[in-house]
Order: structure tokens, then C-alpha cells, then sequence
């Protein structure tokens, strides 16, 4: 057996490929956390108080081993991480296909899947600083009717005061969709990179579970605002 | 029989020299030559080999090989190549497969059958000794190539596959589905450039060799030149091999690459090396036809179609403009089954392709004008779906079937499919002894750029195997011995000998640049292969011959005059380098002419109108030519291009010991 | 048939090069794509004005050594190599944009010919099984299942075209190296290199500058060979393996 010595697998995380393990395994830790939060957001059409002990709970689970939240930070500095994580790759990623081609081709025929990823993965980073200044950090609400501390205190209410407007909810749908093209694309790829795709067959199923997965999101996080802008939640 | 002055003689086309023979296979039975040969050879002490340089022109199987070998050896290696990586030599092409006696289907082979095949495939025009080695070491060969990773063909259980190729009785031949010459060379490829990673071998590639540096009698080096910046490069060393490959662009359509040249082998037989039955090239029957006047090469189909396939033109030549399907089963002329009932369609490549281009000169042919004739005969393959279905078919001759309706644009399960013969190999080369020397000491020749293992016609799959066994096995063995008596006094780069080579480079690269005349050189490597196909092609005569050296002198002489090759020396020049190939074909072609006109005989595939049998059969003389033809550059005028003087003739008598001679019949 | 071409023409690497547009007449829908250039050089040289440079060699489709960007697609609107696009694959009055490969791991020498040695450079950091000549091993020792065999021959298909880093948008080579790393993979004999040569290779590519996989699949529908792109997932998993140590 040739052996590998450990300066050699150092230099190879740095390798295009090693950024893109990173990428994946950030991404994965997106997607479940996506999927948990869209599942978080349907109990909104329980009702109110379904939703605010669901995020109440968010908050005491593991206590008393875990402080109050403490649940909730655990997963805010892994999402922190991970999200500088996949930035700098793709940033990286990015500029070095940049610099690999520097003079571009005067006719092209291919639309570029990369340009997906990588705008939409920027706009998808603007929308959530946005919707983190919105639900999490100021706690803002858009509707001029429903102000007041009565309003940004419970979630619920934030909730239905913002996507009962109609614009703030169009942003959503366009961050959705942008997410959707990013996942569609996103999952399959990440299967790729780790490697799970290395037959005809495996390929097909994660380039499938990667459309599916997208549809499924687009439409489970869609349900609450529509609901609420459509007035089915009040 | 002729009792004539020979006419090549009689017209002063050539001179008889001394003869000459192979002194370096010893003694003994011809199963302990090669051991013993081995065991003889020198040794070279693994500390002094990398003090020994080592030049070697070519990648492909035989070049790849040998320097991927003596590389490993510890020898310092530098390694040239025109093409802009190794990987791409032309024995990249090869479809078929390659042979090796490992008699996996214990079906009755050995050595001594794969021998005999090769040798009696040969037409007895080929060395004894040489080609029992071959057989011997081809087992070996498969092993080397599986080590390495080759994807030869598998059976469920796990284990390789063979099949029977090229009309042999027995399975023997190793196979990777149509690219088998891919797989072997990614091999020898990979081998190769593990060893350009450790340093071994220095790797040249878009170099072209231009001269051969001969000092105080010895091979020392090469002229080269960098094809990109342009620049005219020494290179010097111990030992110069040639791997350079063939030349069957003389013909100017072919199935070899656009690239293939004999430049490399030309320069050296201008040094002195002889060059030994130039006129001895393989001519494949199924070949995709020529479509129109700016073809610039052809490709080879697998002659396997020609099991099911049935060959046909019409009877009159009226139809043969009409869609083969309006064309009645009454009308049409099976002329292989006609003429040779017995064979049918299976006759050799030889005849199968004779018979082709008579129907053509006929005005039988068929597919689009080219000049004046239909070049192109039918192979169908109606009856064969008929008889097993198109799935079948398909499923056994898919790719084959796809690949010509790319280039034709014609559906074959429809519209039979259209053929003709084309050149495919060339069996002729440099001389060498059974050390694979040629006449220069310490220039060695291996695999399609000599002339050694075929005779006068080359069984399938043999080609890559020689090239292997020579780059693998021979060669590194039978090297050490003249390396063993280095390292050579070094040669400083203003010895005489590299100057003048230099200089005659120089000279001749700045004569193309400054003819400037009115032709396109690829006008006048048309015109040659025009003259080479007709008239020294599939059948020869001594009138046609004599024609073709006049034209082929007129030709030359107009093409020092008259042609035009733009740009400038000290860039990528892709016209200064096909100028450079084909006025070296031009002289090479001469020689091809002056050979096949002094052996009025037909052999292997070379049909000789003058000899024939009564029926119009090849007919072979054994008693006046079983030997080598070796000629010696006959001399030119210094800085006169395009001349050469007459040369001379050097016979080596091919003494068969372990095999009896016998003729063939195939009616 | 009449076409407009506009083709890239640069004198020599440190030149800078631009489209100029030619006109060729009656070519015939048999010729190849090759052979239209060279009726079109034949012209040029008539003229008076330097040939289009552009590399061949078999024009059969199996030596790797053609490849043109062909408006905007490698090798043409076909699944093949350039040499063995026919000109039926056009339709009459066509303009064609002929552009070299472009990737700055492949620099253009000249016109439409560019240095792809950057491909033999990943060979040589580990792109082969290290077996000296007449060190191996009777070839029927070690059997291979069939599944292992059919896969190692159909990644070994790569003809090193390069079509696939043209197409790819980062100009990635991660199909011609995963088609490597898959060949060997796959066979008992490449087993014991399996993690040095990826780590070596993957190495090696990065430093001649061509770009990461995103996993876009261009690549793959370029390649004239029809590798697929799952032999970049093998890659990854052979490289993710090797992360261990
Ligand atoms: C279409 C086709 C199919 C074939 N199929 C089979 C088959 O099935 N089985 C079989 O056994 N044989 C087959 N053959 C024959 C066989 O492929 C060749 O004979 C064999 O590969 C020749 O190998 P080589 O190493 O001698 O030369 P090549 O592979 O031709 O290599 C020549 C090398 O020399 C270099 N070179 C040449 N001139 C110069 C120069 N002046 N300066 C620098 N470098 C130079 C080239 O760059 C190249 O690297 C086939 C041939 C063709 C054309
Ligand atoms: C910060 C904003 C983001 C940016 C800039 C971004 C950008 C990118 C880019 C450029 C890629 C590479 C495309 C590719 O490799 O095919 C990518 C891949 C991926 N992204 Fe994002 N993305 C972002 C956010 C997200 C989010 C929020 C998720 C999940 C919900 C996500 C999931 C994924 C996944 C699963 C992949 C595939 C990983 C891989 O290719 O190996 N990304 N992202
Ligand atoms: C319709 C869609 C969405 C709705 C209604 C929604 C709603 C909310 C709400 C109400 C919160 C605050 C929860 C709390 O603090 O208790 C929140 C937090 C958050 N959301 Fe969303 N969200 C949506 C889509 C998204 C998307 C698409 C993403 C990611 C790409 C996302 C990422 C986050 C993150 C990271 C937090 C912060 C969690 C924390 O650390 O507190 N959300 N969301
Ligand atoms: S993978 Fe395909 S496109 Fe890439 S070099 Fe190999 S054959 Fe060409
Ligand atoms: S197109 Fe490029 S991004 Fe990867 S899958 Fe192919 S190398
Ligand atoms: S010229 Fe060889 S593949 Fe096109």
C-alpha cells in the first residue's frame, strides 16, 4: 500500500475537490435544517398557540442539561459555520473557474447551471440576512396595521401581520424559488461530490430525490404565508 | 520465369551490390536462439546506465515500449513524438486486436503455430528467426499489458477473452471491443509517463526528427525541430532508435494518420541505413470509399463484415448509377462467389481487394464519380438480416454500422454498404538484424518502421504485437549489448558530422520556405499518391512501374520548382511540416517503384501482372526471390534537392529451416 | 453548400487574436468538418494568405488530438470528435464561430491550436499502475467480474480530447481525470496506488490551473466519448477515501 503522508491530505483538502466536500457537507446541514424549519412553520396552521409552543419549545428542549435556547444557539453556531463555510467555498470556487478561463468564448451555447448556484446561492445569503433582521434580530414587522411590542413578541403574530403583505410575501416566493433551483441542483450535486453517485443507477435516484426535495420545499413553506395572505389564517 | 536482364537493371534504375546477412542470431535450434542471444548479450551495470543516453523516435506501441522500459532500466531516455502527446501515436487506431500464443482456448495453438501462421501470412518473404522470437515472446506481452491495466475483453467468469481474427484456425487473439490499439497504447502511455515522473525519460513532444547525426560511422543523435517555437535542435547520444512507424502516406489516401510519415526512416536510409522491401505494403479490402476529390483520408472498417456480408456490383455498368435496391437479384454479379466458389467472400484481403479495383476499372464500381470511375463495390447486407434478423445484426456489427453511417450519411441496414480497398500498413522498412540494428551501427528500428516480422504480407493482429514484443522485450535486451560498450566519446555539437547535419536541415527547411511557387503541397501528395495507387498499388506491371518513376521524377523535380509553403520557419508551420513529409515521399516513393519493378514476382499481396498462373492466380517464385531486398541510398548531389542517385541493391537470402515453403490456393 | 465562417485567428501565444470572418463556397455535405477547413486553406494558400492552423492526425475519432469549438458547442452540434463531424450537420448559408479550446491550462499556440500537455502532467503525477517490464504476473492470475471489467473499459474510452474542459464552465478536466481514476479503480491491479494517485492527481490539475467541478454535467455531454458523469462521483469518493490518511 503506497502510503499517504499527512502533508499531502492537508494540501488535498485545499484542492478544488476538498472545497467542494466542504460545500456539500455544509449544504447538507442546510437542508436538514431547512426541512426542519419548514416543518416548524406548517404547525402554524394548527394555530397560534401550536405555533408558539413549538417555538417555545425550540428554546426549553434539553433543559435542564442545556440552558434556556441553548438548543437554539447550539444550531445558530453551526448554521454560522456553516454558512462561512459554503460561502468561502463557493467564493472560491467561483473566482477560481474565473481565473481557469480567462479569455471567454465569443459564441456560447450552453445557459450556465453554475450561474443558478452561484446567484442564486447570493441572493438566497441576501434573503436571509433580511429574514433574520425580520424574525430573529429586530423583529420587524412590514405591516403598517399591526404594530407594537404585542406584535414582534409573538411569533405567531409577526407572522401573519408580515405575509399579510403582499409584497414582503412576493419576496419570499422569489427566495423560495431561488432555493428550489438551488436545491434541485443542490442535492444531486452534493451526492456527486461525496461520491454516492458512482453507478448509472444512484446517479439517476439523487439527480430525482434532488428535484423532488426542492418541490417538496417550495411547496411546504409556501403553505403558511399563502394561507395567511390569502386570509385562511388570520 | 524471367531470363531477362532484370528491367530495373536493364533500364539503370538500380545496381546489385554485395549481399548481405543476419549475423547476430546464433546458433542452434530456433527455440534456444533467442536465450541464448539474451544470455550472449552484454550486461551494463545498472550504476553506469544512467550515463547512458538513449534516443528514441516514436511513441507508439514499439517507441512507447522501449522507452518506458529502458527507462525503468535506469537509462537517461529522451523521447520524440510529432504529435502533441505520446499518448496520441498512430497505434492509437488499431481496432482488431493482438496476437499471443497463450493458448487459453486450448484449441491446439503454441509458439511454434503462432510462427508458423505468421511466417505462411507472410508469403515466406519474412525473417525465420525474427519471427519465432515474435511468437515467442507474445504470451509475455499480454501479461505486461494486463499488469498495467489494459481493459482486454472479459468473459462472466473474470478471465480474458480471445477470438479468431484474420482467418487462423485457432483463437488467439486478445481484444478490447474496436480499440484495442487504444487500450495497448494508454498502456505503454501511462508506463511511459510514470517514467518521465521519475526522471528517466525526458518527453518531446510536437518535436519532429529532420536528420540523423552519423559520426565516425556510428548513430549519434538527431536533428530535430520544435514544431512550435520553430526552433532547429541537436540532440545527441548513445544510441538513436527509430519507433517512427509507417508509411503508408506515401499513397496519400489511407487508413494511417494524417501525420504518418517516413521522414524519420528516410533521413536515416540517406545516412546508409538500407531500407529493405519498400514496396511491400498491405492493402485492406473494407475500407469506406472515397466520396469526392477533397477526401483526405480513409477509414478502415473491421474486415469481420465480410462474414455476413455478401459483395456485389451490378453486371451492367448502365445500373450503376441506379439505387442498389431497383437493382434485380438477376443483375447484380456476386463476383467473389462467382470466382471463388469455395471462399466466397472469405478470400484473403489481397484478393478480395484485386478483384474490387478490376471491377472498377471495369466501369462496374459503384457510389459517386471520382475522376472517371465509381470507386466502390457493394457489401451487403440484406440477406444476412433476412437470415438472423435485424436485432442480430445489429447486435454483432452495431458499431460498425454506426460508424459508417456517420461518415456516409447512409443507413447500411437500409442501403448496402459501399467498399473499397485502401492502404493499411506497410511491411517494408529499414533492414535490421535479428538485434533490430540496421546497417548503421547503434541505430536500432523497431516495430511498423522496420521491415523485419511480415514478409511480404502481415497477418491481423500481428502488427501490435510485434510492436510490443519489439519495445518491451527485444529491444531492451539486445540494446545493452552495444550500449554496454559506452559511454561513446562524447560528440561536441561543432563535430563536423553534427554541423553538417545541422546545416542540411537549416538549408532545406529555407528552401521550402523560399520556392514560393504556384502549388499547395498537399496538391502535389495527391498527385503522388495518385501515381502510387495506380500504378504500384494492388497490381503491378513493368510497364506501369517504369511510367510511375518517370512521373514521380517529373513530379519531384516540379515540386523543388513549384511549390508554395507560406509563413515563416520559427513558428507553428503546419505546411513547412507536411512540405518537409512529402518531399521525402517523393523520394521514397521512387525507391517503392524501382523495388516492385526488380521482384517480378507476386507475393503476399502484390499481384504482378507478369506473373501469374494460368487462371490468373499469384504466382510466387521462390528459386529467384526468397530473399530480403535491401537497398542502399543510392547518393545525391549536395544541395541539390529532390536528387538521388541510383541505388543498390544488397540480397539477404532467407534460409527457412524450422519451416517448409509451400504455395498457396485458395480456388 | 455556402457558409460564412468566422474563425479565430492569433498568430502565436503572446499575440492577441480575433475572429475573422471567411466565405466558402460548394462544400459538399459528405466532407467532414476537417475536410471544409481544408478546402478552405487550400484557398487561403491561393491566395496568397497564411493557412488556418488547427491540429489532426487520425480523422478516425480516436487519437484525441482534434477539437474545435464549433458555435459555441465542443466538437460541434454532434456527439463525436471534430474529425468526424460531417458538414450535413450544418444546413446551407450557415455562420459557423470556430474558437480554440479555451482554458488557461491550454494555452493557444497558434490559431485554433492549443497545448493540452497540462494533461500529460496529471498522467505523470500518477495516472498509471507501477509495473516494471517483465515484473507481472501470469495475466489470468486475477480474474475481474465483469461489471468491474465493463466499467474500467468504458472510463478507459477517454480519448484526452479536452472537449470536456471547453465545455465545462469552470473549464474543470474533472471528467478526463475522473475517467482515469475510474479506469484504474476498478481493476485489482490499481488497487494498491488507489489513494496516492488520486491525491497526486487531484494535485496536479489544481496546479495547472484548471477549475473546480461544480457538477454541472457539460463536461459529459461534450465528451465525444460519452464518459459519464458519474465517473467524477468515483473521483470524489476515491479523494474523500484518501482525506482519511
Ligand atoms: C486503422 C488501422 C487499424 C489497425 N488495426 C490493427 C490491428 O487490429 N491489429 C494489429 O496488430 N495491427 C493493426 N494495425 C497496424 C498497427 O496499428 C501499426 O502497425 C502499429 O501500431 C505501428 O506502431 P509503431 O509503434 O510502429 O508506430 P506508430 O504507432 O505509427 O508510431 C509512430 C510514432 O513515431 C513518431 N514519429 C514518426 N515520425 C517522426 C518524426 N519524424 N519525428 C518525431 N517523431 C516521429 C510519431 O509521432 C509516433 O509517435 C492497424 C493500423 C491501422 C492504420
Ligand atoms: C449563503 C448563501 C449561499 C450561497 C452563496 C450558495 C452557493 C452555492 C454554490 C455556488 C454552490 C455550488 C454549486 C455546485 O457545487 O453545484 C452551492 C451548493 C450547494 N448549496 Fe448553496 N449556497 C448558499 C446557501 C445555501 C443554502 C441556504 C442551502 C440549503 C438550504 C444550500 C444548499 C446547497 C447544497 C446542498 C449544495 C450542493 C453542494 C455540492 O455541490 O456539493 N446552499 N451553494
Ligand atoms: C415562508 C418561509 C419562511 C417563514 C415563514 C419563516 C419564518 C421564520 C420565523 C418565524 C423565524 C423566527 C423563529 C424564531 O425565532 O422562533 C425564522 C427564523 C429563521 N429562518 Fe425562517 N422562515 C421562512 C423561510 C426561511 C428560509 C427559506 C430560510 C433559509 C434559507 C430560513 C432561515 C431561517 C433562519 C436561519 C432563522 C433563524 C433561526 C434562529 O437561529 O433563530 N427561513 N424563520
Ligand atoms: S473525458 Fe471525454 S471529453 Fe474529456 S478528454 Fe476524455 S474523451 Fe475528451
Ligand atoms: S461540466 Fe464542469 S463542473 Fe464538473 S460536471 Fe463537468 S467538470
Ligand atoms: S483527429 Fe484523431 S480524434 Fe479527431
Amino acid at each position: 500500500m503506497a502510503t499517504v503522508t499527512s502533508s499531502r491530505v492537508a494540501t488535498a483538502r485545499r484542492t478544488t475537490i476538498g472545497l467542494k466536500i466542504l460545500m456539500a457537507g455544509t449544504g447538507i446541514v442546510f437542508v436538514l435544517y431547512v426541512l426542519l424549519h419548514m416543518y416548524g412553520n406548517l404547525k402554524a396552521l394548527q394555530g397560534e398557540e401550536a405555533f408558539n409552543t413549538y417555538a417555545e419549545h425550540l428554546r426549553t428542549f434539553g433543559e435542564p442539561i442545556l440552558p434556556y435556547g441553548g438548543l437554539l444557539w447550539i444550531v445558530r453556531v453551526v448554521l454560522l459555520l456553516s454558512l462561512v463555510g459554503h460561502a468561502y467555498a463557493a467564493y472560491t470556487l467561483w473566482s477560481r473557474a474565473g481565473n481557469a478561463r480567462r479569455t471567454k468564448y465569443a459564441a456560447v451555447k450552453t445557459a450556465a447551471r453554475t450561474a443558478w448556484m452561484r446567484w442564486g446561492g447570493t441572493f438566497i445569503l441576501l434573503f436571509v440576512v433580511w429574514h433574520l433582521l425580520e424574525f430573529t434580530i429586530l423583529k420587524i414587522s412590514v405591516n403598517p396595521d399591526k404594530q407594537g411590542p404585542n406584535i414582534t413578541q409573538n411569533p405567531y403574530e409577526l407572522l401573519v401581520a408580515s405575509f399579510q403583505v403582499w409584497w414582503l410575501t412576493l419576496i419570499y416566493v422569489a427566495a423560495l424559488v431561488a432555493l428550489a433551483f438551488h436545491l434541485s441542483h443542490g442535492v444531486f450535486s452534493a451526492s456527486q461530490t461525496l461520491g454516492l453517485t458512482g453507478s448509472a443507477g444512484a446517479y439517476r435516484r439523487s439527480k430525482m430525490t434532488g428535484h423532488a426535495l426542492a418541490a417538496v420545499i417550495v411547496v411546504g413553506f409556501l403553505i403558511p404565508p399563502l394561507a395567511i395572505l390569502f386570509g385562511l389564517i388570520k | 520465369m524471367t531470363d531477362t536482364v532484370n528491367a530495373g537493371i536493364a533500364h539503370g534504375l538500380y545496381t546489385d551490390g554485395e549481399p548481405i546477412a543476419d549475423t547476430k542470431a546464433p546458433a542452434g535450434p530456433i527455440d534456444k536462439k533467442w536465450t541464448q542471444r539474451r544470455f550472449d548479450a552484454s550486461l551494463v551495470n545498472p550504476a553506469n546506465r544512467r550515463k547512458l543516453d538513449v534516443i528514441i523516435v516514436g511513441t507508439g506501441l514499439a517507441g512507447g515500449s522501449a522507452a518506458a522500459t529502458l527507462g525503468e532500466a535506469g537509462y537517461n531516455v529522451k523521447s520524440f513524438c510529432f504529435q502533441d502527446s505520446p499518448r496520441r501515436a498512430h497505434s492509437i487506431a488499431a481496432q482488431g486486436g493482438i496476437n499471443a500464443a497463450k493458448n487459453y482456448k486450448e484449441d491446439g495453438d503454441s509458439v511454434y503455430r503462432l510462427f508458423y501462421d505468421t511466417v505462411k501470412g507472410g508469403d515466406y518473404r519474412s525473417r525465420e528467426t525474427n519471427v519465432y522470437r515474435l511468437a515467442e515472446v507474445s504470451a509475455n506481452i499480454i501479461d505486461q499489458c494486463v499488469a498495467q491495466g489494459v481493459p482486454f475483453a472479459r468473459d462472466y467468469g473474470g478471465l480474458l477473452d480471445n477470438r479468431s481474427f484474420g482467418g487462423v484456425q485457432v483463437s488467439r487473439t486478445f481484444y478490447a471491443r474496436g480499440q484495442t490499439g487504444q487500450q495497448l497504447l494508454i498502456g505503454a502511455y501511462q508506463a511511459l509517463e510514470r517514467q518521465v515522473a521519475a526522471g528517466t525519460v525526458t518527453q518531446y513532444a510536437r518535436h519532429e526528427m529532420l536528420e540523423l547525426v552519423v559520426a565516425d560511422g556510428r548513430a549519434r543523435g538527431i536533428i530535430v525541430r520544435d514544431l512550435v517555437s520553430g526552433e532547429i535542435e541537436t540532440h545527441l547520444a548513445d544510441a538513436v532508435v527509430l519507433a517512427s512507424g509507417g508509411y503508408g502516406n506515401v499513397f496519400f489516401l489511407s487508413t494511417n494518420a494524417m501525420g504518418s510519415n517516413v521522414t524519420a526512416s528516410w533521413r536515416a536510409h540517406r545516412q546508409g541505413a538500407y531500407m529493405a522491401n519498400p514496396c511491400y505494403t498491405q492493402i485492406h479490402p473494407t475500407c469506406i470509399p472515397v466520396s469526392g476529390e477533397h477526401q483526405s483520408k480513409l477509414t478502415l472498417m473491421s474486415e469481420s463484415l465480410r462474414n455476413d456480408g455478401r459483395i456485389w456490383v451490378p453486371k451492367d455498368k448502365d445500373d450503376c448509377d441506379k439505387d442498389p435496391r431497383d437493382i434485380a437479384e438477376e443483375d447484380r454479379d456476386y463476383y467473389l462467389e462467382r470466382i471463388y466458389p469455395s471462399f466466397g467472400n472469405l478470400v484473403p484481403r489481397d484478393i478480395a481487394s484485386r478483384q474490387a479495383k478490376y471491377v472498377c476499372d471495369e466501369g462496374r464500381g459503384v457510389g459517386p464519380m471520382v475522376g472517371d470511375f465509381r470507386r466502390g463495390v457493394y457489401l451487403d447486407f440484406a440477406d444476412a438480416i433476412e437470415r438472423m434478423g435485424e436485432a442480430t445484426v445489429r447486435e454483432k456489427y452495431g458499431n460498425l454500422f454506426d460508424m459508417y453511417e456517420r461518415i456516409t450519411g447512409e443507413n447500411p441496414y437500409k442501403v448496402p454498404m459501399r467498399i473499397y480497398p485502401a492502404v493499411h500498413y506497410v511491411m517494408g522498412g529499414l533492414w535490421v538484424d535479428y538485434d533490430l540494428q540496421s546497417t548503421i551501427p547503434g541505430l536500432f528500428v523497431t516495430g511498423e518502421a522496420n521491415f523485419s516480422d511480415h514478409g511480404a504480407n502481415r497477418l491481423g493482429a500481428s502488427a501490435l504485437m510485434q510492436g510490443l514484443a519489439d519495445g518491451y522485450f527485444v529491444l531492451p535486451n539486445t540494446i545493452r549489448d552495444y550500449l554496454a560498450k559506452g559511454p561513446y566519446e562524447p560528440l561536441a555539437e561543432d563535430h563536423p558530422a553534427v554541423v553538417e547535419a545541422r546545416r542540411s536541415v537549416e538549408e532545406r527547411t529555407q528552401r521550402l520556405l523560399s520556392v514560393n511557387g504556384e502549388r499547395s503541397v498537399d496538391s502535389f501528395h495527391r498527385e503522388l499518391g495518385h501515381v502510387m495507387w495506380e500504378y504500384c498499388g494492388m497490381e503491378r506491371t513493368e510497364e506501369g512501374l517504369l511510367k510511375a518513376i518517370d512521373l514521380i521524377r517529373g513530379l519531384r523535380d516540379e515540386f523543388w520548382r513549384n511549390v508554395r509553403v507560406l509563413g515563416a520557419g520559427d513558428t507553428l508551420n503546419q505546411s513547412l511540416e507536411k512540405a518537409g513529409r512529402v518531399a521525402d515521399f517523393l523520394e521514397l516513393g521512387e525507391l517503392m517503384c524501382i523495388d516492385a519493378l526488380h521482384r517480378r514476382e507476386s507475393c503476399g499481396g502484390h499481384f504482378r501482372g507478369e506473373s501469374q498462373t494460368e487462371d490468373g492466380e499469384a504466382l510466387r517464385h521462390d528459386d529467384e526471390y526468397a530473399y530480403v531486398a535491401a537497398w542502399e541510398f543510392g547518393g545525391s548531389e549536395d544541395g541539390v534537392f529532390g536528387e538521388v542517385g541510383t541505388p543498390v541493391l544488397h540480397k539477404e537470402d532467407l534460409v527457412y529451416e524450422a519451416i517448409e515453403l509451400k504455395q498457396r490456393s485458395y480456388k | 453548400m455556402n457558409l460564412t465562417l468566422k474563425i479565430w485567428r492569433q498568430a502565436g501565444p503572446r499575440h492577441t487574436g480575433e475572429l475573422t470572418t471567411y466565405k466558402v463556397q460548394d462544400i459538399s455535405e459528405d466532407m467532414s468538418f476537417l475536410e471544409m477547413l481544408d478546402v478552405l486553406n487550400e484557398e487561403l494558400i491561393a491566395k496568397g494568405e497564411e493557412p488556418v492552423a488547427f491540429d489532426s492526425d487520425c480523422r478516425e475519432g480516436i487519437c484525441g488530438m482534434c477539437g474545435l469549438m464549433i458555435s459555441g458547442e465542443a466538437h460541434g452540434p454532434e456527439r463525436t470528435t471534430t474529425c468526424q463531424l460531417h458538414m450535413r450537420s450544418f444546413s446551407d448559408g450557415e455562420v459557423i464561430t470556430i474558437e480554440p479550446w479555451r482554458a488557461n491550462a491550454f494555452p493557444v499556440i497558434k490559431d485554433l491550436v492549443v497545448d493540452r500537455s497540462s494533461f500529460d502532467r496529471i498522467i505523470q503525477a500518477g495516472g498509471y499502475i507501477s509495473v516494471n517490464t517483465g515484473a507481472a504476473p501470469e495475466a489470468n492470475a486475477a480474474p475481474v467480474p465483469k461489471p468491474n471489467a465493463d466499467r474500467a473499459f468504458m472510463a478507459a474510452e477517454c480519448i484526452g480530447c479536452g472537449a470536456c474542459v471547453a465545455a465545462c464552465p469552470n473549464a474543470s478536466a474533472m471528467l478526463f481525470m475522473g475517467a482515469k481514476v475510474t479506469h484504474l479503480s476498478e481493476l485489482p491491479q490499481g488497487q494498491p496506488e488507489r489513494s496516492a494517485r488520486v491525491l497526486s492527481m487531484v494535485d496536479q490539475h489544481d496546479a495547472e490551473g484548471f477549475g473546480g467541478c461544480t457538477n454541472v454535467g457539460a463536461c459529459s455531454r461534450a465528451c465525444p466519448k460519452g464518459i459519464p458523469q458519474d465517473v467524477i462521483s468515483t473521483l470524489n469518493k476515491d479523494l474523500r477515501t484518501s482525506l482519511r490518511g
